[in-house]
C-alpha cells in the first residue's frame, strides 16, 4: 500500500513537473504596490491570475477591455482569460499610478 | 523642554488618535487633545480619519478597538466639541458590516458626524454603499457644505475617477459646484475644507495629493482664513501657505511609512506596544488670538 501510494505521489509529481514545463502558470504578483512581472507574456486563450500579496487592497482595471475586477483583499485573486492577441495595459483602480502590461501573442 | 510640551508628548504616548481644532478670531488652530491647556472657551470640533474597519492583521488586528478608543477620547474631552468630522476610509473594503460598525461607533459620541469617503469606502456598487448610509443630502459623489459658528465647512470628494497619474481628483462638476458654493460668502468668513486625499501635493510618487486641488484652492483665494483637513497618509503632515493651513491627520487604525524612508505607502509595522503612539485624533479650535495662524508640529514620540 505504502509503495503504491509513493508511486502514485511520484507519478503526480512527474505529471505536475511536466505540466509546469508545458505552460508556467501565468501569474502576476502584487507586492509593495508593484505588479510583477510587467509586462507578462502569454499566448492567446491563456488565463492570467493576479494575486495580491499586499496588506492593502488593489484592483485590476483593463481599460481597453472595460474590465474592472473587484477589490482584492490580501491573498485575493483575479483571473482573466485573454482571447485576442494584443498589448493590454492595466492599472490598479485604487492606486492608478500602479501600472502593468500583458502582451498576448498568437 | 517646557512642562506643557512634555505633557503633550506624554499624552501622545497613549492617545488613540484624534486632533481637535478650535477657531477664534477666524483663526483655526490644531492641537493635540489631552493637553492640559486644551480647555478653550471657543468653538471646537474633532477630526478622526482612516479607521479601515475590517482590517485585522499585521500591525493592528483590532481596528474596531482602536476606533473605539479614539472616539472615547473625543467623548471625554472636557470642552465638548461641536461635532465630529471623519475624513474617509471609514472601512477597509466597503462591506456593509464595516459601514454599519462605523456608524454605530461614531453614534456613541453623541456628536453629529460629518464624513467624506476615502477610496476604500467606494470599492463596491459605485459608492452606493457609502452614499446610502453617509451621503444623505449631499451632491454628486458625496460633496456638500454647511455653516457652523460663522465658519463655512466644505466636504469634498477626491477619490472618484482617479486618473493614471495616481493622484486624487475632484473633477469638473465638483469644482464648478465649489465655485458657486463660495461665491456669495464674504472674504472674512473662515473656511474649513475637508477631504480624504491631501488637497496639496504631499508626495507625488505615492499619489499623496490632488491633481486639480490647486484649482479648488484658487476659488478660496479671497478668504482670509482657510483650513484644509485631510487624511489618507496616516501621519501628521502640516504646512501653511499664505492664508491657507494644510493639515493631514493620523489614522485610528495603522501608521503608514514616511515618504523618502519607507519602500512603499502600505501599513507600517511597529512594535505592538508602540502602536498607539502612531494613531491619533485631532481637535480643531477657534482660538481667540491675533497671532498669526499657528499649527504646531508635534513629534509622534519622544
Amino acid at each position: 500500500m505504502t509503495r503504491w501510494l509513493s508511486c502514485l505521489v511520484g507519478g503526480l509529481l512527474i505529471a505536475a513537473t511536466g505540466l509546469s514545463w508545458a505552460a508556467a502558470p501565468a501569474e502576476v504578483k502584487i507586492d509593495n504596490f508593484t505588479f510583477s512581472p510587467a509586462p507578462l507574456r502569454v499566448k492567446r486563450g491563456e488565463a492570467v491570475t493576479w494575486v495580491n500579496q499586499d496588506d492593502i487592497p488593489h484592483s485590476i482595471v483593463l481599460a481597453a477591455l472595460q474590465v474592472h475586477s473587484h477589490a482584492l483583499d490580501t491573498n485575493g485573486t483575479f483571473v482573466y482569460r485573454f482571447d485576442k492577441a494584443g498589448v493590454y495595459n492595466y492599472i490598479c483602480g485604487l492606486h492608478p499610478a500602479m501600472k502593468g502590461q500583458v502582451v498576448v501573442t498568437q | 523642554m517646557n512642562t506643557e510640551r512634555r505633557d503633550v508628548m506624554r499624552c501622545m504616548t497613549w492617545a488613540g488618535a484624534a486632533m481637535v481644532w478650535t477657531v477664534a478670531g477666524g483663526i483655526p488652530r490644531s492641537r493635540l487633545i489631552g493637553a492640559a491647556e486644551a480647555a478653550t472657551s471657543g468653538f471646537s470640533f474633532a477630526q478622526i480619519s482612516d479607521s479601515h474597519l475590517g482590517f485585522d492583521r499585521g500591525v493592528n488586528p483590532n481596528t474596531t478597538g482602536t476606533l473605539q478608543e479614539a472616539l472615547g477620547m473625543v467623548a471625554a474631552m472636557p470642552d465638548k466639541p461641536a461635532f465630529l468630522i471623519h475624513t474617509g476610509d471609514i472601512t477597509h473594503l466597503s462591506k456593509p458590516a464595516q459601514f454599519d460598525t462605523g456608524a454605530e461607533l461614531m453614534k456613541t459620541t453623541g456628536l453629529t458626524t460629518y464624513t467624506v469617503p476615502g477610496e476604500h469606502d467606494i470599492l463596491e456598487d459605485d459608492g452606493k454603499s457609502y452614499l446610502n448610509r453617509y451621503g444623505k443630502g449631499t451632491k454628486g459623489d458625496g460633496w456638500y457644505s454647511f455653516n457652523a459658528h460663522g465658519i463655512h465647512f466644505i466636504g469634498l470628494v477626491n477619490v472618484v475617477n482617479l486618473q493614471g497619474n495616481g493622484l486624487g481628483a475632484l473633477g469638473r462638476e465638483q469644482l464648478e459646484w465649489l465655485e458657486r458654493d463660495v461665491k456669495g460668502l464674504s472674504a472674512s468668513t473662515p473656511i474649513v475644507v475637508f477631504a480624504h486625499v491631501p488637497l496639496w501635493i504631499a508626495y507625488r510618487d505615492w499619489g499623496w495629493g490632488t491633481a486639480d486641488g490647486a484649482q479648488a484652492l484658487g476659488y478660496l483665494k479671497k478668504f482670509g482664513s482657510v483650513t484644509v483637513l485631510n487624511g489618507h497618509i496616516h501621519q501628521v503632515m502640516q504646512k501653511v501657505e499664505g492664508h491657507v493651513a494644510f493639515h493631514a491627520a493620523r489614522s485610528t487604525a495603522f501608521p503608514q511609512g514616511v515618504p523618502g524612508q519607507a519602500k512603499g505607502p502600505g501599513p507600517m509595522m511597529v512594535p505592538p506596544g508602540d502602536l498607539r503612539t502612531y494613531l491619533g485624533i485631532a481637535r480643531v479650535s477657534l482660538v481667540s488670538s491675533s497671532a498669526p495662524l499657528a499649527i504646531v508640529d508635534t513629534p509622534l514620540a519622544g
